[in-house]
């Protein structure tokens, strides 16, 4: 019995053997972002593996993290190649650096998660937000609900922004 | 575990040992209407017959794909080929250079003794690079972070790293664009390519965007066909039809912890190559300064800049100065992908940008110009608009592959003394 869900028309499909994956998308079903760290070295990682990268440890814990962060680059995609996605063009794919661990285990080291730029309620972002985010836009997770197990994460503009500076976006 | 941290010297014994002595590939099209088992045995036919062997000299295949080709052990069925070793390995850009040191191994292990390696795709009539929605299946394992985000496609999934090489480095669309249009200027020099329309950097930008930083002629082109390679030791080339491109050095190299975790770990504008030059460069015994063809992997612009930065041609983040220099142009100190490359003559997964280095290094690019009495070009040595593509004194060749930003491989080459 896989967990299964439906988003923008999607199909989802977590095999019961894939327990990562089940475990990251039921927290996000429940409201929560948490990624694995490694009980060896306490670093997390992402997206979910099956081993630590930076020291090949085996066991892990599932903990919670604020679901806050600063875009580190994105892409604005004008030409939708998935079906689902070709009646929310523009939309954004954020990378988005999160607070915790940043220069962590190395300099130029963070966890930064894709995702797409939506609103407070987890509704893609229309053309007037996405032009409003770029590279150092400061974003918070939002979660849309894929079936009782799935959520998807996404990321919302935070209501307050970094004074002075407006982000980078590509010049056009 | 830094595996990025490793400096390793390339095989500096194997230097020389070894040369690609036969080259081959179909037409360029949209539309192949055969299979790419046709395709696959139409290129290393040709291939064979370049390198004046027949099908029973060859003992060796390799060939690559993504679950979207035929196997190599019923292509060889097909020539004639009763290979000793095959090996079908699942890859995409950066696999041709890996597989010619493969090559070189299952010689020197004793298994084979003269090898084809080849691509075969339908890459626009049958399965598309990055999928087309036409058969969406459901999204699981790790697609689950991807898919879900409208993020597929490889423009798509290495569009970060090329928008924060803009905002670090200040590098403007306009130069990468010289890329396109250089390319743009060797196709129209290549009879086999499928664009050989020249376009100018106000055609490129005013393309439309498809995700940012990539305008449409940013973006390679799709194409069906099959190119073939034919790898053997340095005694047995001495004896066939061409002189030989001698291999000087090759190497392959991953610089993330996961291949979903490039944009996890390390400066995310810096690939693969800059930590396989040092192998790539100490094995072939020269280094970027001595090179006179690059030939670096262009499903994007974006992806040639990054790697010829990355291997050493011009200093990190000045890579929009370097491919706007003209340095990277036919006539240009040391041009680029002088058949058009995956972004005008067609995209076969990097076999293509090899069998143009061949060519470049035997001085009989495939060009326009003149047969002369000797049966062979006379080259012209004008590169305007449908004229000559053949480089001046090519003597050394470096072949630059991508996979995806986190891994590569790289081959250099030589004229034979």
């Amino acid at each position: 019995m896989a967990t299964t869900g439906e988003y923008l028309g999607m199909t989802l499909a977590i095999a019961d053997l894939d327990g990562d994956n089940a475990a990251y998308f039921r927290f996000c079903a429940q409201g929560e972002l948490r990624l694995q760290r490694c009980k060896a070295c306490q670093l997390m990682r992402y997206p979910p593996g099956a081993a630590c990268p930076w020291c090949a440890g085996n066991a892990f814990e599932w903990v919670p993290v604020s679901g806050r962060g600063t875009v580190y680059s994105y892409t604005e995609v004008r030409h939708a190649v998935q079906p689902a996605f070709r009646a929310h063009v523009p939309y954004l794919a954020l990378l988005v650096e999160l607070d915790e661990q940043r220069g962590r285990p190395s300099e130029h080291e963070a966890i930064r998660m894709i995702g797409n730029l939506a609103t407070a309620d987890a509704a893609l972002a229309p053309p007037e937000l996405v032009r409003a985010a770029g590279i150092g836009s400061r974003v918070r997770i939002v979660f849309a609900r894929a079936g009782p197990d799935i959520a998807i994460p996404l990321w919302t503009l935070e209501a307050a922004q970094p004074p002075g500076a407006s982000p980078w976006r590509y010049p056009e | 575990m830094q595996t990025t941290e490793h400096v390793v010297e390339g095989a500096r014994h194997l230097r020389g040992r070894y040369a690609v002595v036969g080259v081959g590939e179909t037409s360029y099209t949209r539309g192949s209407g055969m299979t790419t088992r046709a395709l696959a045995c139409w290129a290393i036919r040709n291939a064979i017959r370049d390198a004046g062997l027949a099908p029973r000299d060859i003992d060796g295949m390799l060939a690559y794909q993504l679950g979207d080709s035929i196997g190599s052990i019923f292509v060889a069925g097909d020539l004639g080929i009763r290979p000793s070793f095959f090996m079908d390995v699942f890859g995409g850009g950066s696999s041709t250079e890996a597989l010619v040191g493969l090559a070189m191994g299952a010689i020197e292990a004793g298994m084979c003794s003269t090898v084809v390696i080849y691509r075969a795709m339908n890459g626009y009539s049958q399965a598309r690079v990055g999928g087309t929605g036409r058969a969406e299946t459901a999204i699981s394992g790790e697609e689950l972070h991807d898919r879900p985000y409208g993020w597929r496609t490889p423009g798509q999934l290495f569009a970060p790293s090329f928008m924060r090489h803009m905002y670090e480095y200040g590098t403007r669309a306009e130069q990468v664009a010289m890329v396109r249009v250089a390319h743009s200027r060797h196709a129209s020099n290549n009879p086999k390519a499928l664009h050989r329309k020249r376009v100018t950097v106000q055609d490129v930008l005013a393309s439309r965007m498809i995700c940012t930083p990539l305008h449409l002629l940013d973006c390679c082109i799709e194409t069906d066909n099959a190119t073939a390679i034919v790898v053997t030791s340095i005694e047995r080339a001495r004896d066939l039809r061409h002189p030989p491109a001698v291999i000087l050095g090759v190497v392959g190299k991953t610089c993330k912890p996961r291949p979903d975790m490039h944009y996890q770990h390390g400066p995310i504008t810096t690939v693969a190559a800059k930590w396989a030059a040092p192998r790539l460069w100490t094995g072939a015994g020269l280094g970027p300064e001595d090179v006179d063809v690059t030939g670096s992997y262009d499903a994007f612009t974006f992806t040639t800049m990054l790697q010829l930065e990355d291997y050493g041609f011009c200093a990190k983040g000045e890579g929009g100065a370097y491919v706007s220099s003209g340095t990277i142009e036919l006539g240009g100190r040391r041009p680029n992908n002088t058949s058009g490359g995956h972004l005008c003559e067609g995209y076969t997964h990097g076999v293509s940008m090899v069998v143009e280095n061949v060519r470049q290094l035997r001085r009989d690019a495939d060009d326009s110009c003149p047969i002369g009495v000797d049966g062979r070009r006379a080259h012209t040595y004008d590169y305007g608009e449908g004229g000559c593509r053949q480089v001046r004194n090519v003597n050394v060749t470096a072949n630059l592959g991508w996979g995806t930003p986190g891994y590569g491989s790289a081959l250099v080459m030589a004229r034979s003394a």
